[in-house]
């Protein structure tokens, strides 16, 4: 079994976020980036169900992504493709990767849910839609029935249970695999695994971002006294209006 | 050009996310002065369909189509596109759903349209641009996305824009349109439904409970609580990694964002992680023992105390709220 794992090079999840260039800009300055964690999972589950020899890794960005890459191959992927380009936004991500994926046969696509930057989760289904593959966004188990998958589906309150036939393209959230910590045998030859560096389809990006705000600072906090829970309930009904 | 607003049913009715959606979508078709169309796929009554027109939808297409009754977001994705495509609309709006996610991306493929996901306001329009403002950073930034392409795919969040009723009556007629075979490789097994919780999402009450309520054992009152508020139960990270409660109660930047009228944290410092996921909520409400605990800093109203003599007196004085009300 062939599985492409697709990764996001994202802001780590301490990262308070400020931006630069009267707010059109995201500031990098200090920030740590890590393998997005969602990706983390699908890379987890793809090395449980293809064996490491057949996880292949993939990212759409510049030469700076490559320590994330390095970091997948550490855990256990057997070869990296970096198309050397700026993530435009989803489109230009999922159309770059759908021409690699044209050209090289896999059973199953997997992408995290979202990445923890931008939050599109469209890659998984803009995939889909140009491979024409089935594809399920935001799945908590994968099992793999000969030529078929068994996806778990999260619904508003509950979830679905799908067969879907492979090849097909899936975004793993939390519950698909634990992530998996690279050993240091995985550390050493991450190294000298094969990255392949492919330059960029030309295509045109469909949007961009103008501007960014952070959410409006919220007031002083009102305390009530810990015996007092009626007066709490009282607020929450007559001050906030919310019960 | 008329705006198409593809109306996501449940079990055949339709949800208040599903009309703010039609509400949004008829305040951009206001913009440009022009009409909205509405799109139901599966099995949903005439008295439900005229529901949309009610939140301000000019006509009503009704795909009833049997193979359809599931959702597929391959197949949903063909006839939405290929109606949008009838209708001439240039603007496909719908619900930031699990669905709706999953549904976006492929009708923007289809129609060369920009997908924006996550909106959070209605779009603006000037001087020819085109913009919509969306979360980003998993709630720790929105983002101003401006559309480049002649169509636009927008996914509203749910609990972000309130539903407006209208006195419009609208024809519904039945719409089909070809399903390819390629679109119909995946089957619905099963749904399974906790039918008796409120889906967190979409709650505009949710009681959330973290690493100071100790073990899983002690989330009787957490959930006390959330029933006499009709709530939905949620935790922190720490909470579903050690199986405590479930990974779809896990709100946070790697869970769930909620949107909320009222977020109770009970027992949670307040993690960035956390306060990422909770940002949008309108009214927090923090308990802990702690009071230097983050939580407070972005709490409005907040108890200083322990958790396990707090929450029984606040279910009390609840009860006590609703025998007066």
């Amino acid at each position: 079994m062939k599985i492409l794992v697709c990764i996001s090079n994202v802001p780590d999840t301490t990262t308070k976020i400020t931006f630069t260039d009267n707010n059109t800009q995201f500031n990098t300055n200090g920030v740590q980036f890590i393998l997005n964690p969602y990706d983390e999972i699908a890379l987890a589950r793809a090395i449980e169900l293809a064996g490491e020899s057949g996880v292949t890794v993939i990212n759409v960005g510049d030469a700076g992504t490559e320590p994330t890459i390095r970091k997948a191959l550490a855990i256990g992927a057997a070869d990296a493709v970096r198309i050397n380009a700026k993530p435009l936004d989803a489109w230009f991500v999922a159309y770059q990767i759908g021409q690699y994926a044209k050209q090289n046969q896999f059973d199953l696509i997997l992408t995290g849910r979202e990445s923890i930057d931008y939050n599109g989760s469209k890659v998984a289904a803009m995939l889909g839609e140009l491979l024409d593959l089935p594809s399920v966004s935001i799945a908590k188990k994968i099992e793999i029935d000969g030529d078929k998958a068994i996806v778990e589906r999260e619904i508003e309150g509950g979830k679905e249970v799908l067969t879907v036939v492979l090849p097909l393209v899936i975004g793993t959230a939390e519950g698909v695999a634990e992530p998996k910590i690279p050993n240091m045998r995985g550390i050493m030859s991450a190294r000298t695994k094969p990255l392949t560096i492919v330059e960029p389809a030309e295509v045109q990006t469909n949007s961009n971002i103008i501007s960014y705000e952070t959410p409006a600072p919220r007031g002083q906090v009102t305390l009530v006294a810990a015996d007092d829970a009626a007066k709490l309930i009282d607020l929450l009904h007559t001050e906030a209006r919310v019960i | 050009m008329p705006v198409l607003i593809y109306a996501e049913n449940a079990d055949g009715k339709f949800k208040k996310s599903t009309f703010e959606a039609v509400s949004y979508a008829r305040a951009i078709a206001n913009q440009t002065n022009t009409q909205l169309t509405a799109i139901s796929v599966g099995e949903v009554s005439t008295d439900e369909l005229n529901a949309l027109a009610k939140y301000g939808a000019d006509k009503i297409l009704n795909v009833a189509n049997a193979q359809l009754k599931n959702f597929v977001n391959q197949a949903y994705a063909s006839v939405i596109a290929a109606a949008a495509k009838k209708e001439g609309a240039d603007i496909v709006v719908l619900s930031n759903s699990f669905s709706g996610r999953g549904l976006a991306p492929r009708i923007g493929v289809k129609l060369d349209a920009a997908v924006v996901d996550g909106a959070t306001a209605l779009p603006e329009q000037n001087g020819g641009k085109f913009t919509v403002k969306k979360t980003a950073f998993s709630g720790k930034a929105f983002a101003t996305v401006e559309i480049t392409s002649a169509n636009k795919v927008i996914a509203l969040v749910p609990n972000a824009y309130k539903v407006v009723e209208t006195a419009k009556s609208a024809q519904i007629e039945n719409f089909s349109a070809e399903v390819k075979e390629s679109d119909l490789k995946t089957i619905l097994k099963e749904i399974v439904r906790s039918t008796d919780k409120v889906s967190l999402p979409d709650a505009e009450i949710v009681v959330s409970g973290g690493r100071g309520l100790k073990g899983p054992e002690n989330w009787g009152m957490v959930e006390e609580l959330a029933n006499l508020l009709g709530a939905a139960t949620a935790c922190s990270k720490p909470v579903s990694d050690a199986g405590w409660r479930p990974h779809s109660e896990h709100v946070g930047q790697t869970g769930i964002a909620v949107s909320p009228n009222l977020y109770i944290a009970i027992g949670i410092s307040g993690a960035i992680q956390h306060l990422a996921g909770i940002s949008s909520s309108k009214v927090i409400v923090a308990i802990n023992k702690d009071p230097e605990a983050p939580i407070f800093k972005v709490a409005d109203y907040g108890i200083v105390g322990d958790a396990f003599e707090v929450v029984p007196k606040l279910i009390a004085a609840i009860k006590e709220h609703k025998a007066l009300a």
